[in-house]
């Protein structure tokens, strides 16, 4: 059903996982509620719809953000990323094979909103960002270690009823490893790229 | 999930090694669809409306103001509602809780109450419309506070007897050197589990459909039938992905709320709770007041117990929170007496929540079991060594397998017991006093009759078919890696399909008992159709389907006192300037039958593990007395542990496969929480020198209670 706008409700073009979605909204739809009832990407959960779980976590321009506190009709413009974008293919996101192939789950509710979260984490902390508890938080110390406290820290807007944190925390450690390990790959080729450019 | 060669699979078994979960990637990718998620054509949503009133009567619903607004198609009420019959006995052998039949009078018992449900064609719509919907009451004078020695406390049972009695305790008392006598408090507790409840109902065909969120399809099946007089073949309710449920997916209020509307309009309607709706209308664990006497000679052993428990019920529902049970298990004495009881209250009806009353009923007693280790100078672990029965303390039965010394004894060696001082108040580290603290747990280990179909298909693959939910547990997983050793083939030619009653009756997921039934089920199933495979019996297109119905295997148990058991130790470090109290570490090392699937059953328990800390640390509701209604009902205002409050822990198991179960199996999802709450409590102690009888231990609590300068000191 795709009312015509009228003085309660838009037209917006949403950008979700790289594709243009034009539909009428209600001002009163959240992003959850459009990606949930509209596009019907139900991936994204809906686990309190006040922003106190974190379930229904999604990435707005590369950075997390509950869905349920923003209105779809905010949205327009920006580029959201839902649990359905990250895989790529059959190819399964690095964070998502590690939740999986290390049990960071019980139920699955919460599970794309921590995957969703967890890319993030790994992406802030890549970019030096500290937490709470970051020991050293002067710019110049650089990235602290991604210890589980830095990970439990980072991935506490984020509940788990079924209390899987344990995995999780190993989940995520495991894919900022492989993050690191290729961004450092990648560090290494571009090096050797720049001696082989020197050298010619 | 997890593949290996069909021949040398076969021989070792897959039973007891880990895999992966069979749905894993769906829910790693999104795909997994829950209850309110299946998209339905012509969908109507349902908003249900609460009593802002605490006790009463509805006067009037001002239904033309509301049915006015944009997308508005109905509203439910108790003045044109269809009247549906609660007078029967469920498929627990319990009475429905009458809160889940919803507007069949004009009073309100409790606040929270639902007194309409608004039906719109959008969600936006219906919850407009609810939120404006004027509802007048005449409001009556409300009881909702739990005190000790209420008079309308009575013995109650429930799921076991009100009262065991056994010796002279007063005599025992009397002539024990040591005497133990101390109140334990736990708080209103709610299961809070992610996915909120959510229904939909629709007629199809002259059959009425219900996609839920469930702990038991056929179990609610039978639950709308009774209630609405359907023949149950009427009725097929589906749950395939279930986001948590903790005892608290049962029959609800969004349920029936959602039949009625579904037949008033005849199409689709889905109720979904709100957070906040949840928790009036979700059930939870009611607060206790417990009280523990123990006696015992100079070196700790029982000469004389006591344990009475008081919990609050609703005044339309009796639910018992059978906390005093811990000790018909767990410990003897000449003198043995133990107590539930109840008292009626305006507040919702409480229900099982993930280990009922073994969960609270553990903290008093095995708090208890620290003070007395305290007061004797014994070690807690030997104290509870020296008081173990040798055969179940009221029943007389034997144990069909009891293990708890081998648990104590690795947990202690793993966890570096021997090397603790066991004065309190003595280690420091910067800021943080340091303290460990162990306890027993116990649940029981049961069965519930089962059916269950297993077909071989001509293209080689096994399809098996049981009303059975895996709410989060890994049962399709466990179920698919029974099947696979009962039919002797590789787990990726077997498809374990659940969630749907129309496979049949089954055992619900609740009381550690879901895993264990279902696999008793297929096993039989799965054996018989492999003798018939084996006798070369060609597969036709339609395939060959063997069913089960384990009701008579079960009926022919020996009675025997059948338990997982459990030995939980922390480490705890307390801020005294702050009050915040950390759990470091802890290690479970558990007795609780053959393990089907490591990978899922350690994360299981270590889940229970965390719910202890949440318990011990966090969760409360609060009632004010006032309003009768609770104080910040959401995730905001009832915290449970998050990622940063759960540190180091750890589960493992001692090999303890049951004896009378053909696969071996006892269950594994409520042992985790038993105890664990005491062992922070007595880590907190060991820490602080301060006992902390009541739940949650928050800051407040520790900072008002005081740190003695020098440990050991006073009692809190």
């Amino acid at each position: 059903m795709a009312p015509a706008p009228s003085s309660t409700s838009s037209a917006v073009t949403l950008n979700i996982n790289g594709e243009k979605h034009q539909l009428t909204v209600d001002h009163r739809t959240t992003l959850l509620d459009a990606l949930r009832e509209r596009l019907d990407l139900t991936g994204t959960k809906k686990g309190c719809d006040q922003g106190q779980c974190g379930a229904c976590t999604v990435l707005v321009d590369g950075r997390r953000s509950v869905s349920c506190l923003n209105l779809a009709v905010a949205a327009e413009g920006r580029e959201i990323t839902t649990i359905e974008g990250m895989a790529e293919g059959d190819r399964l996101h690095p964070v998502q094979q590690a939740f999986l192939d290390l049990d960071g789950y019980q139920c699955g509710y919460c599970t794309p909103g921590q995957i969703c979260s967890a890319i993030a984490v790994i992406e802030e902390h890549a970019a030096g960002w500290p937490s709470a508890a970051t020991e050293d938080v002067r710019p110049e110390a650089g990235p602290p270690p991604l210890t589980p406290d830095e990970i439990r820290e980072r991935m506490s807007g984020n509940l788990c009823r079924c209390g899987a944190y344990v995995s999780i925390v190993q989940a995520v450690t495991r894919a900022a490893e492989a993050h690191q390990a290729a961004a450092r790959d990648d560090d290494r080729a571009d090096q050797d790229e720049t001696t082989e450019e020197t050298a010619a | 999930m997890t593949t290996a060669t069909t021949g040398r699979t076969a021989l070792r078994g897959v039973v007891g090694t880990s895999h992966t979960r069979v749905e894993g990637r769906d829910k790693v990718t999104g795909a997994a669809r829950y209850a309110g998620e299946i998209p339905f054509a012509d969908l109507a949503h349902g908003w249900l409306v609460l009593s802002t009133v605490t006790r009463g009567r509805v006067r009037s619903l001002d239904t033309e103001a509301v049915l006015a607004l944009p997308g508005v198609l109905a509203v439910l009420h108790h003045g044109n509602a269809p009247r549906v019959d609660t007078d029967y006995i469920g498929l627990l052998g319990i009475p429905p809780d009458p809160t889940a039949a919803v507007f069949q009078h004009d009073w309100v018992p409790h606040a929270g109450w639902p007194v309409a449900l608004v039906v719109a064609e959008t969600s936006e719509q219906a919850r407009e419309a609810a939120e404006a919907l004027v509802v007048t009451y005449d409001e009556e004078p409300h009881r909702t506070v739990l005190t000790t020695g209420h008079p309308d406390a009575h013995p109650a049972g429930g799921v076991m007897p009100g009262e065991t009695a056994k010796g002279d305790l007063a005599a025992g008392l009397a002539a024990s050197a040591v005497v133990v006598d101390e109140e334990y408090t736990t708080p209103e507790e709610h299961h809070s589990m992610m996915e909120p409840h959510a229904a939909t109902a629709m007629w199809d065909g002259g059959r009425l459909e219900v996609v839920d969120s469930n702990q038991g399809t056929t179990w609610i099946q039978s639950e709308l039938a009774q209630m609405f007089s359907l023949d149950a073949s009427a009725v097929r309710v589906r749950s395939e992905h279930i986001g948590g449920g903790f005892g608290s997916k049962g029959l609800r209020a969004h349920q029936v709320a959602a039949v009625m509307a579904a037949t008033e309009l005849q199409r689709p309607v889905r109720v979904v709770m709100t957070r906040r709706q949840m928790f009036t209308l979700a059930g939870y664990r009611s607060p206790t007041l417990q009280r523990v006497r123990l006696g015992a000679d100079a070196d700790g052993r029982l000469r004389a117990l006591e344990h009475r428990s008081l919990n609050q019920t609703s005044t339309v529902y009796e639910f018992v929170e059978p906390s005093a049970g811990v000790a018909r298990v767990m410990y003897d004495a000449d003198a043995h007496h133990t107590a539930n009881e109840v008292v009626p209250l305006d507040v919702p009806s409480p229900t099982f929540m993930r280990a009922p009353g073994e969960a609270p009923g553990s903290f008093a007693v095995e708090s208890a079991l620290d003070e007395l280790a305290e007061r004797c100078g014994v070690d807690p672990v030997e104290l509870r060594l020296r008081n173990e029965p040798e055969v179940g303390p009221v029943s007389g039965l034997p144990f069909s397998s009891r293990n708890l010394d081998a648990c104590f004894r690795e947990g202690a060696r793993r966890f570096g017991w021997a090397e603790r001082d066991p004065r309190p108040g003595r280690r420091r580290e910067g800021r943080w006093l340091l303290g460990t603290g162990t306890a027993a747990a116990s649940f029981h280990a049961g069965a519930g009759p089962s059916t269950a179909g297993v077909t071989a298909q001509a293209d080689g693959g096994f399809t098996v078919r049981i009303a059975a939910a895996d709410i989060g547990t890994g049962a399709r997983t466990a179920l698919t890696l029974v099947a696979a050793d009962a039919l002797e083939v590789a787990p990726d030619r077997v498809r374990v399909r659940i969630g749907d009653s129309d496979f049949g009756p089954a055992m619900i997921a609740g009381g550690s008992m879901g895993t264990r039934s279902w696999a008793w089920a297929i096993r039989e199933a799965a054996r018989e159709l492999r003798e018939r495979l084996a006798l070369g019996t060609p597969i036709p297109p339609e395939g060959i389907t063997v069913r089960s119905d384990t009701t008579e295997a079960l009926g022919a148990l020996a009675q025997k006192e059948r338990h997982s058991f459990g030995a939980q130790f922390a480490e705890v470090a307390v801020d005294p300037a702050t009050g915040e109290v950390r759990v470091r570490r802890m290690l479970g090392i558990f007795a609780a039958g053959r393990i089907v699937n490591p990978l899922t059953a350690r994360n299981q328990l270590v889940g229970g593990m965390v719910w202890g800390i949440s318990m011990a640390l966090h969760e409360e509701a609060v009632r004010d007395r006032t309003s009768g209604a609770l104080y910040a009902p959401d995730l905001a205002g009832y915290h449970v542990a998050t990622n940063a409050d759960v540190g180091d822990i750890q589960a493992d198991w001692v090999d303890d496969p049951d004896p009378d179960d053909p696969v071996g199996i006892k269950g594994v999802g409520e042992i985790g929480i038993v105890g664990a709450a005491a062992a922070v409590a007595n880590a907190v102690w060991h820490a602080t020198g301060v006992r902390h009888r009541s739940l949650p231990i928050r800051p407040d609590r520790i900072l008002s209670a005081g740190v003695p300068a020098s440990g050991g000191g006073p009692h809190a």
